[in-house]
């Protein structure tokens, strides 16, 4: 709550957040942008902001079992990834790729590093400086669903873009 | 402090003379053939050692542990004992333990020299042929009484199968806590039996895949420490920790050569895929041996150094590859109905065991080198990563069943599979060699 409790003691940041959540109705329909969420205020990303990408961007891409091809859906999302990051250029980037449990433990950590690799190929295709892009795969080490099915591993089979350097 | 894994310089081994009136041909003398397909647990007595109070049965239990998870023996309930042993340089009342069906019995005597040191003796006796079939003496420092247990029952199986014990070994692994989206790592390493448990990292940084290095002092280990994900060395008794190799990219999947001059393993190239690359630990030169647009890693020599076997998915799937020890003759060797990965070389040198996933299971099997004679040992919804006891018959390997990994270990028939009590989550076994 460090972040909330930063906001409300700036004025100012509080008018641009206010701003946001007005204009984020108005023009934005991703459906998990924090407003349509009903995070009025507090929780509404300043553009630009590392949250502002999680949020209204979209960091994270799913792929299929034992597979490091781009599906459409997250050719969808890298690309306005790529946008956002273009327009944003104070950010370095870290690709992290990751791996689902059905999968020995070796093999995963090559197939996280090549999902990050094609994801980062993807984001520098897109006019993204491959300088600012570094890869990093955590294989099945680091689930973010943790059930026995494949719910959870379709979640896990992921890249995610994290932000990192100077207003993250 | 020394360092627990120092080789007992103390241990030392003395034949003790046979008692038996007259040598009995060998044919009278029981022996367990290990080949057969179905072995019947050969019952055996292990009375408790006498003297040393309380040691003299813990000896004794240790040994009786070590033989019963071999799946060879079936030690006999002491209650079940007629005679008393007093002497156990006496010969014994044979028919006492024929009635019980005893086919093999251990005396055995524990106690302490004015030095300090343990001195612990066995007699291993054929009750049907009426004669002693071997016995030896050790001294070892106070502090190894479990070692001295489980020499005496490498000699005891040694003896009555033919072939080389695997109790006086240590197993490096992974101990793992906490909840499974964010496990605590932490590099581990224990006896074989699950005894002595000590940590080698304080599980800060994600560690994975240790190998144990031929001479036992070193072990080779992939880290998250720097940030970047790399293959490290460790020596077990100073700690002293070092990178090895100066790569630009993650390295992974160390295993060292036989020799232990060398260290194989992946390294991640720029496009994403990965290669294998042996690097000598002196020179510090390094080879690369495959050179593909694929995943190849898992990279394991065989016994003479003169060959690798490994992982790769450049026909599709991840499958197993042979290789010259020098990448010539890259060959696929697995054609089963499945992928395969892992896979493990065994110190005997005539099977490579490895993972195999098919039909929603994970299995663990083995194959003759040439990829024929596939056998399944085990099967799992989740399980992976075998690793050789140091004799070649059994293996160990972690299952994932009730929240998180646990060791488990199989001999070659598959009917004896045994779990490695842990008191956390473990996984990433890698078995010692004998230690000495």
């Amino acid at each position: 709550m460090g972040r909330i409790a930063a906001l409300t003691r700036n004025p100012v940041m509080i008018a641009l957040v206010a701003m946001l959540a007005i204009t984020g109705c108005a023009s934005k329909k991703t459906p998990n942008s924090a407003a349509d969420l009903g995070l009025n205020g507090a929780g509404a990303a300043t553009p630009g902001s590392a949250q502002d990408f999680t949020v209204n961007i979209g960091d994270r891409i799913f792929f299929d079992t034992d597979s490091s091809s781009i599906r459409a859906d997250a050719q969808t999302t890298l690309a306005r990834q790529a946008q956002w990051l273009n327009q944003y250029r104070q950010y370095a980037i870290v690709i992290e790729g990751h791996a689902d449990e059905r999968g020995t433990r070796e093999y995963n950590l090559a197939l996280g590093a090549r999902r990050a690799a094609a994801t980062r190929d993807f984001l520098v295709a897109k006019g993204v400086s491959a300088q600012r892009l570094k890869t990093i795969s955590y294989g099945k080490e680091r689930p973010v669903a943790v059930c026995d099915d494949i719910s959870c591993w379709s979640q896990n089979r992921r890249a995610v873009t994290t932000l990192s350097g100077a207003g993250s | 402090m020394r360092s627990f894994l120092k080789p007992l310089l103390t241990i030392a081994a003395m034949a003790l003379g046979m008692t038996a009136a007259a040598p009995l041909p060998a044919w009278a003398l029981v022996e367990l053939n290990v080949n057969k397909g179905n072995v019947e647990p050969l019952p055996i007595a292990i009375t408790d050692f006498q003297g040393g109070d309380a040691l003299g049965a813990e000896i004794s239990d240790i040994v009786s542990a070590d033989l019963k998870r071999s799946g060879l023996f079936a030690p006999i309930d002491k209650s079940a004992f007629i005679e008393k042993i007093s002497n156990p340089d006496a010969q014994p009342r044979f028919d006492d333990w024929k009635v019980i069906n005893a086919q093999a019995l251990v005396t055995g005597s524990v106690g302490k020299e004015a030095d300090g040191r343990i001195r612990a003796q066995y007699r291993l006796w054929d009750t049907f042929a009426g004669q002693q079939m071997s016995g030896e003496q050790f001294f070892a420092n106070d502090a190894n009484t479990r070692r001295v247990a489980h020499i005496i029952a490498d000699a005891i199986y040694e003896r009555l199968t033919g072939e080389k014990g695997y109790f006086d070994t240590r197993v490096v692994f992974i101990d793992e806590s906490g909840a499974k989206n964010a496990r605590k790592k932490r590099l581990a390493i224990m006896d074989q039996d699950g005894a002595n448990v000590r940590y080698l990292s304080d599980g800060r940084a994600i560690v994975l895949t240790p190998r144990f290095s031929p001479n036992r002092q070193e072990i080779t280990y992939m880290s998250y420490e720097s940030g970047q994900p790399k293959v490290y060395l460790l020596q077990i008794e100073t700690g002293q920790r070092e990178l090895v190799g100066n790569f630009p990219g993650m390295t992974f999947a160390p295993r060292f050569s036989p020799d232990g001059q060398k260290v194989i393993m992946s390294l991640l190239r720029d496009d994403g895929n990965s290669n294998i690359f042996a690097m000598d630990l002196r020179s510090r030169s390094t080879t690369r041996l495959t050179n593909s647009t694929a995943i190849d890693t898992s990279p394991s020599y065989s016994p003479d150094g003169s060959k690798v076997v490994f992982t790769s998915d450049r026909g599709g799937r991840a499958q197993i590859y042979v290789m010259g020890a020098d990448g010539s003759g890259q060959t696929r060797i697995s054609f089963g109905d499945g992928v395969y990965s892992t896979p493990v070389w065994s110190p005997r040198g005539d099977l490579i065991a490895f993972t195999k996933q098919t039909g929603g299971e994970f299995q663990i099997g083995v194959m003759k080198t040439d990829g024929s004679g596939e056998r399944i040992l085990s099967s799992g919804f989740q399980q992976e990563g075998p690793t050789w006891a140091p004799n070649g018959r059994v293996l160990m390997f972690f299952r994932d069943a009730n929240g998180g990994p646990k060791l488990v270990s199989v001999d070659l028939t598959g009917r004896n599979e045994q779990s490695i009590p842990t008191s956390n989550f473990a996984s990433d076994p890698a078995w010692s060699p004998l230690l000495e």
